[in-house]
């Protein structure tokens, strides 16, 4: 079932089109992951669709309506970089935000979920990456949404608290919620989207299911050497080889053939590593770009 | 308007302003400072010259009491008024030529002076008469001044230049996802600061009264009113400044550059009289003008509402404007 509904979406810019008639729905209950390039227009296009911004063209429906009162209160946001009033503890952050909306979750139950309960009454100046994080999703969740907006929610933080935060993401998803994401990291859209769209110069190029996707494109995969251990002039028609100066990626269809040939030239593997395809692998097959945090 | 939504902003605000010692020590302590400072710089002054109102015209028999030296003769043209600036000891005494009278304060020791002098002259066939008022010292006229720059301080950057700050760092865009209205946040923007520059004023007259000992004539239900009209009128304006700009370094340029002509002109140091009409005009356009000469009128000449109201009308006409037009103006983002 359709929750939200994308057409024909413009926006310009002192006449630059920063999006550039983007099309497409979100099905309920879906993580929507959203991917591209600083300036791709992917944060533009979320808020728009976050009815932040109104949009130069085309048309944005939330259970058929246009944006409005009843998108407000079913729509949970969490901006790529907020800032809270001062002043104010965790707990009082909460209930100023529980008193914006006509329906909230306890407190109790968002202080569980997002794990704020060893800082719910320090100042929210003085909480650390990780803690502000789970306090931003926390009152995205505030009013028990239907949808929930995350722009870029684990920029910036360190390996662990990001993979807290992919936990706090599921937990969201398995409750059926749908989820708009946008990231530039493509584990993540891999670990947790169901479907994702990816931009570049304001259009989506390419939209799918991640597994779909490289099934789609690729059916190779990549053996990484150092770059002392191979030979310089290495080539064969059946390989794609890559120097990036420290290792030598090279793709292929057939690793058996490849690690013969290799052990054929006195190619040493010790360090071989071999890695099936990526989004990121993906993204820059379609964009020559790497995607840039 | 849901008033859920308006309490939570208004609490939130008081709350961020209440545990900012910084701003609360300072929103205190500065102006007290500054009353004191004068109170002491001017206890001990000694003004150089004499000073007799002169009404009507002089006759010869006068000509040598009017040749006195270190004595200024200022041409008066209301009586009443006169008479009223000889009760306050801001003059020495006050000479009707025409109808040869004259009034002395009795409890004026330069009042007593210049009678003696009067006396030295040969002019004769002077009625005396005296007034028995207390003296307006100049720490009792700046009193209003103080509270009305505060006030104002306090209302152009506590709403000003904090909604420029949360438009800046975003929290104006996170609220604006929500449902809560444009109108509930400015509502509960100016409440809270009204509630918060009330509180600091009241706090800030009693302290320094107790300090000081100043003079309150009026009704300090009328004072409040005075108060809270100016407080409106200067949050208003202080909101049609935060309306669309997102830079708090210009903000506070426009901010300074609309308080300190006020500071200069609405009378907060010295008295408008003696400007050129056309800064006394440009005076009377300025909210601060009116909020302290209501304060003025209550405080030294305890003047009701009929006296003072106009002043308090002016300021919520000016009210009214300027809401108007942040209201129309303002922007979340």
């Amino acid at each position: 079932m359709v929750l939200m509904s994308v057409t024909d979406l413009v926006k310009v810019y002192r006449g630059i089109r920063a999006v550039d008639g983007v099309s497409f729905q979100l099905q309920r209950g879906c993580c929507f992951g959203l991917l591209g390039p600083n300036g791709a227009g992917k944060t533009t296009t979320v808020e728009m669709l976050e009815g932040i911004i109104r949009p130069t063209g085309g048309e944005i429906l939330y259970k058929s309506e246009p944006l409005g009162t009843r998108f407000r209160s079913e729509a949970g946001i969490m901006f790529q970089s907020t800032a809270l009033q001062d002043y104010q503890t965790v707990a009082e952050t909460l209930a100023l935000f529980a008193s914006l909306y006509p329906r909230t979750l306890p407190v109790a139950q968002l202080v569980e979920i997002c794990a704020l309960g060893e800082f719910l009454h320090r100042d929210t100046r003085k909480l650390s990456g990780g803690q502000r994080q789970r306090l931003l999703l926390a009152i995205a969740l505030v009013n028990d949404p239907e949808i929930v907006f995350l722009d870029e929610p684990t920029t910036g933080l360190d390996p662990q608290a990001r993979r807290n935060l992919w936990s706090l993401v599921q937990t969201i998803k398995a409750e059926g919620k749908t989820v708009v994401l946008t990231t530039h990291y493509m584990e993540e859209a891999y670990h947790l989207c169901d479907t994702i769209a990816i931009m570049d110069h304001g259009r989506i190029i390419l939209q799918g299911t991640p597994q779909t996707l490289l099934t789609a494109h690729f059916d190779d995969v990549i053996l990484e050497l150092p770059r002392r251990d191979v030979p310089r002039e290495i080539t064969d028609p059946g390989w794609r080889v890559l120097d990036n100066g420290e290792a030598v990626e090279i793709r292929t269809d057939d690793v058996t053939a490849t690690i013969q040939q290799l052990l054929a030239r006195g190619v040493n593997l010790a360090q071989l590593q071999i890695r099936p395809r990526t989004l990121e692998d993906l993204f820059l097959e379609l964009t020559g770009k790497e995607l840039r945090a | 308007m849901k008033v859920r939504r308006w309490a939570a902003v208004f609490m939130a605000r008081n709350r961020e302003f209440l545990r900012d010692r910084t701003t609360l020590t300072w929103n205190l302590l500065f102006p007290l400072m500054l009353v004191l400072a004068f109170a002491f710089a001017f206890s001990g002054e000694q003004r150089p010259l004499y000073k007799v109102g002169l009404y009507g015209e002089p006759d010869a028999t006068l000509d040598t009491f009017l040749a006195t030296r270190y004595t200024q003769f200022l041409p008066v043209d209301s009586l009443n008024e006169a008479i009223a600036r000889v009760d306050r000891h801001q003059l020495d005494m006050l000479l009707d030529a025409g109808d040869r009278r004259y009034w002395i304060n009795s409890t004026s020791p330069r009042g007593y002076i210049v009678e003696r002098v009067l006396a030295g002259s040969g002019a004769g066939g002077l009625v005396r008469e005296t007034l028995s008022g207390k003296e307006v010292r100049y720490v009792d006229w700046l009193m209003p001044g103080v509270l009305g720059m505060n006030v104002m301080f306090s209302c152009l950057f506590g709403v000003g230049y904090v909604i420029v700050r949360y438009r800046k760092n975003g929290v104006l865009r996170r609220l604006k996802a929500t449902p809560l209205r444009a109108h509930e946040f400015l509502l509960a923007q100016i409440m809270s600061r009204l509630l918060l520059v009330v509180t600091v004023t009241v706090l800030l007259y009693f302290g320094t009264d107790l300090l000081v000992d100043f003079r309150m004539l009026g009704s300090y239900l009328n004072l409040l009113l005075v108060l809270l009209a100016g407080s409106v009128s200067l949050v208003s304006l202080g909101l049609v400044v935060a309306s669309r700009l997102h830079s708090d370094e210009l903000a506070g340029g426009i901010l300074n550059l609309l308080s300190w002509p006020m500071m200069f002109l609405s009378g907060v140091w010295f008295s408008l009289e003696g400007m050129h009409p056309l800064l006394q005009r440009l005076a009377l356009c300025l909210p601060l003008t009116h909020l302290i000469a209501g304060a003025r009128a209550v405080m030294i000449d305890g003047a009701g509402l009929l006296e003072m109201g106009h002043h308090v009308l002016i300021l919520m006409a000016m009210a009214l404007f300027f809401l108007g037009i942040g209201a129309w103006i303002f922007r979340w983002e």
